[in-house]
């Protein structure tokens, strides 16, 4: 079932992630402790210019040498550090997780035009691929993923989440059938800076992953969800369609609409769908999505999944559940439920 | 005399008690196995090809057909069917020519493969209350889009999109030509394919004047006798298909009995009366890849770049490398047939041991094109075998675009699968020329039990997605995840890529 939310502040101002969890907590309904994750944009001011990679390690004698050595031959690491963690009676800590800021060397990728974004997702799809030891969750620019197996509240209080302050958060608490109490199983998932976090199982998951992995892409973490940040990522940071044509291209009109739209418009639409058919997203889902500087909200063709939108001041908030935003915002306005495919755009003014 | 008789294929009784007589069994085989005499149905079964007219025909359901009534000695090694083609060279000193399918009991992988559906984590759509979209466009497409938008919302295109078919259904009836079957197939088929909205290849037999009214829904094609092409023609089809080979004949060229060249046959192909229509093994054109590529474009030309042009190659075993090299070469679709796919006449020895199944090579190929990063720009269709509305979910699962049928839309029209096409005398009005045959055929009824058929698949599939939880069939092509095998062996699953049952 899964519950999910995200919040954007349009003018960057900060959000500590004690309203999250309890927003999070709220949908406990939804989930069965078995995984939750967040994830924050703007918690590592300092360190902005540099890849936040978040690893997890099985074990940090034996692996965490060999991605030291692998990220130095591709740039340089210039801080890394232990995520601070706080045991919790609920969270057995399998993994630790780690953090490094890190700064690739272009000159390494001297034909690309994104040379720093191709050495990044080279390096995740390579360390998530080989499985040793080593899993990179979170791997852009001034935000951190941080995600266990436990309840929203554990895994919060397990990495101290209200100690991190971000302008837009995403949060996932999860209800697994696929990979149940594995960490890198809970969303929300990341890619660059782009993360997702879906409610809903994606049953074109096949033919997406055939098509994103003939890019390039590897999907690695034996779930729906990771499939959709690859998807974003190749459809606008690649293909460079904006935010709104590229829910457009996973969650398209029906042809039946399509046949009544005016003919400029019928054929924007048919392009779309000809090229993008193997980017169609069917099954029930309802998304978050999120760069550093847009918050986007979307469900499947037939909204087999809820979504609800509400604002107050500068913050959109998207959820499955309005009581869950209630819960951060009391006095929230102009709540809304976006129709089948139609995606609800927040992006930061400052 | 030294061979003398073998075993009768077939024994034809007649029970006394049930027969009155009527004569219409006499009337209706064609193949000489009835004749009466005062007031008695004579048999002779050896003329027996068991294609059921007279069993449809008799009004009392007084006739029985046994198969094989005689045992030779069983051997493993030596079936009966290895034995009588041997008398029959031995007697002959020629190639035996045999019709339809792949007649070799090889394992059919369509039947080893299990469909997907919902239960509890998604639910399954029901397609009689929920969209459910088979839409299928065929032909090229961009590998990405070039859009520009403005502050006030709207949206330009800037790529421009080659020409697709647009089909309502993935379902297409393959290229059967006028010469292996009569016009008023055809006609059924061309009405069939008008109604629901999909196409009909025209074979190598151009284009019969009386078709021209469905002329929109043909795909006219080019194949190495070149028969019937002239600009006329490829400027009245959808879409031009470049025949390279065939699924029930790999590496050999078709094969059109002088028998069934009548005078309208030969104008419409454009060669002598009563000849023999023989088109070469290759293309005498086409040596190379590159030369292919050429043809493509000279026909795009032709037809000022308004058409898609699709290639049709045998699935051998290297189709995938060979598939990928035509979508490198401007064509729009590569058809891939299957080597269970049909034919009014090939040589036995083709028919039953060249080529490869079609789940095997379409899985192959989408795997190539996937690999090189051009899967989605060029189109893919399997031919070959096609029997179910399942066995098209499943190739689709496994990457296909669209289908051909042929043998089952013949079934549709009668046509009992005897397999005796290339003699001429088909009784069902099919596979034959002769006026007095053909006229058995009426194109209206046949045309309704074709769409019908046609119909009735798309409405399985539809229920199908729907159980699968998917609503638009773009969400299917490719989905083997959707697919398991079960008792495949490792190494054919690993060309599938698909997982066992309960894996």
């Amino acid at each position: 079932m899964c519950g999910i939310i995200g919040v954007i502040d349009r003018r960057r101002k900060c959000m500590d992630g004690t309203g999250i969890k309890a927003a999070l907590s709220m949908m406990n309904e939804r989930g069965s402790g078995e995984g939750a994750g967040y994830v924050a944009y703007g918690i590592y001011p300092e360190y902005k210019d540099f890849y936040a990679l978040h690893v997890f390690f099985d074990n940090i004698r034996e692996n965490k040498a060999a991605l030291d050595i692998l990220l130095e031959k591709w740039g340089t690491i210039v801080h890394d550090e232990q995520i601070k963690t706080y045991e919790q009676p609920n969270i057995r800590k399998v993994h630790t997780p780690w953090r490094y800021f890190f700064r690739p060397d272009r000159s390494l990728m001297p034909k690309s035009t994104t040379p720093d974004e191709d050495i990044v997702t080279h390096l995740v799809m390579t360390v998530n691929a080989a499985q040793n030891g080593a899993l990179i969750f979170s791997s852009g620019k001034n935000l951190g993923v941080f995600k266990a197996a436990g309840w929203p509240e554990d895994v919060a209080n397990f990495y101290r989440i209200e100690d991190y302050k971000g302008y837009l958060w995403l949060a996932h608490n999860r209800y697994p059938t696929n990979t149940p109490g594995w960490w890198g199983g809970a969303h929300p998932f990341n890619l660059l800076n782009w993360s997702v976090v879906h409610n809903g199982e994606i049953t074109s998951y096949g033919t997406n992953r055939r098509y994103i992995e003939s890019y390039g892409y590897h999907c690695t973490m034996f779930t729906d969800t990771e499939v959709v940040a690859y998807l974003v990522d190749l459809l606008i940071r690649k293909h460079g369609l904006s935010e709104r044509m590229a829910v457009r291209a996973l969650a398209p009109p029906f042809w039946e609409e399509i046949d009544r739209m005016p003919e400029k418009e019928q054929e924007l639409n048919r392009a779309i769908r000809l090229t993008y058919g193997p980017a169609l997203m069917n099954g029930p889902f309802a998304i978050c999505v999120a760069n550093e500087d847009t918050l986007v909200g979307f469900t499947d063709r037939i909204k087999l999944r809820p979504l609800v939108s509400g604002e107050y001041g500068d913050r959109l908030y998207i959820s499955s559940e309005e009581a869950a935003i209630r819960t951060i915002e009391p006095d929230i306005e102009n709540i809304a439920m976006p129709k089948a495919g139609e995606p609800v755009i927040g992006r930061v003014i400052a | 005399m030294s061979i003398g008789s073998v075993p009768l294929k077939f024994r034809v009784s007649i029970d006394p008690e049930r027969c009155m007589v009527c004569g219409r069994c006499v009337e209706n085989c064609s193949y000489g196995v009835f004749r009466q005499e005062n007031e008695k149905i004579r048999i002779n079964s050896r003329n027996c090809v068991a294609c059921h007219r007279c069993l449809a025909f008799c009004p009392r359901d007084a006739i029985d057909i046994s198969e094989k009534p005689t045992d030779y000695r069983s051997h493993p090694l030596w079936t009966r069917d290895v034995r009588e083609a041997i008398f029959n060279q031995a007697k002959t000193g020629k190639i035996i020519l045999a019709g339809m399918g792949n007649a070799l009991p090889y394992p059919i992988i369509f039947d080893r493969l299990v469909l997907d559906a919902c239960q509890v984590t998604n639910p399954s759509i029901d397609p009689l209350r929920e969209p459910m979209e088979l839409r299928t466009y065929l032909g090229k497409k961009p590998a990405s889009l070039s859009l520009k938008e403005y502050p006030n919302g709207d949206v330009e295109l800037k790529t421009k999109l080659s020409p697709n078919l647009q089909i309502e259904t993935p379902i297409m009836i393959g290229h059967m030509s006028y010469g292996a079957i009569s016009l008023n197939a055809q006609t059924a088929l061309a009405k069939a394919v008008s109604h629901i909205g999909t196409f009909m290849g025209t074979g190598e037999g151009g284009l019969h004047e009386s078709l021209y009214p469905y002329q929109k829904h043909m795909i006219v094609q080019v194949a190495s006798g070149r028969f019937g092409v002239d600009i006329n023609y490829l400027e009245r089809g959808a879409a031009i298909e470049i025949k390279i080979g065939q699924g029930a004949k790999p590496g050999i060229g078709g094969h059109l009995p002088g028998e069934k060249v009548c005078a309208d046959v030969s104008c419409t192909r454009m060669i002598p009366e009563g000849s023999d229509a023989i088109s070469p093994a290759p293309h005498h054109d086409i040596y190379s890849i590159e030369d292919l590529k050429q043809l493509v474009r000279s026909l795009k030309e032709a037809t000022e770049w308004k058409k898609p042009v699709f290639v049709k190659i045998a699935a051998v075993h290297n189709a995938a490398a060979i598939a990928a090299g035509i979508a490198r070469s401007s064509a729009d679709a590569v058809v891939v047939d299957g080597f269970r796919g049909g034919t009014g006449a090939a040589p036995r020895v083709f028919r039953d041991h060249v080529g490869i199944p079609i789940e095997a090579a379409i899985a192959s190929v989408d795997a190539k094109l996937r690999q090189q990063g051009i899967r989605n720009e060029v189109s893919l269709i399997a031919s070959g075998g096609i029997r179910e509305s399942a066995d098209i979910a499943k190739v689709i699962a496994l990457g296909a675009d669209a289908v051909y049928i042929g043998t089952s839309a013949l079934v549709a029209m009668g046509c009992r699968v005897c397999g005796t096409c290339y003699r001429g005398q088909c009784a069902w009005g099919i596979a034959t020329q002769k006026p007095e045959l053909t006229q058995r055929l009426d194109p209206e009824i046949a045309s309704v039990q074709v769409a019908n058929l046609i119909h009735a698949w798309t409405d399985e599939l539809a229920e199908l997605m729907g159980a699968a939880g998917i609503n638009s069939i773009e969400s299917l092509r490719g989905n083997r995840d959707r697919l398991r095998g079960y008792m495949l062996d490792a190494s054919l699953m690993q060309v599938l890529d698909v997982k066992s049952v309960g894996a």
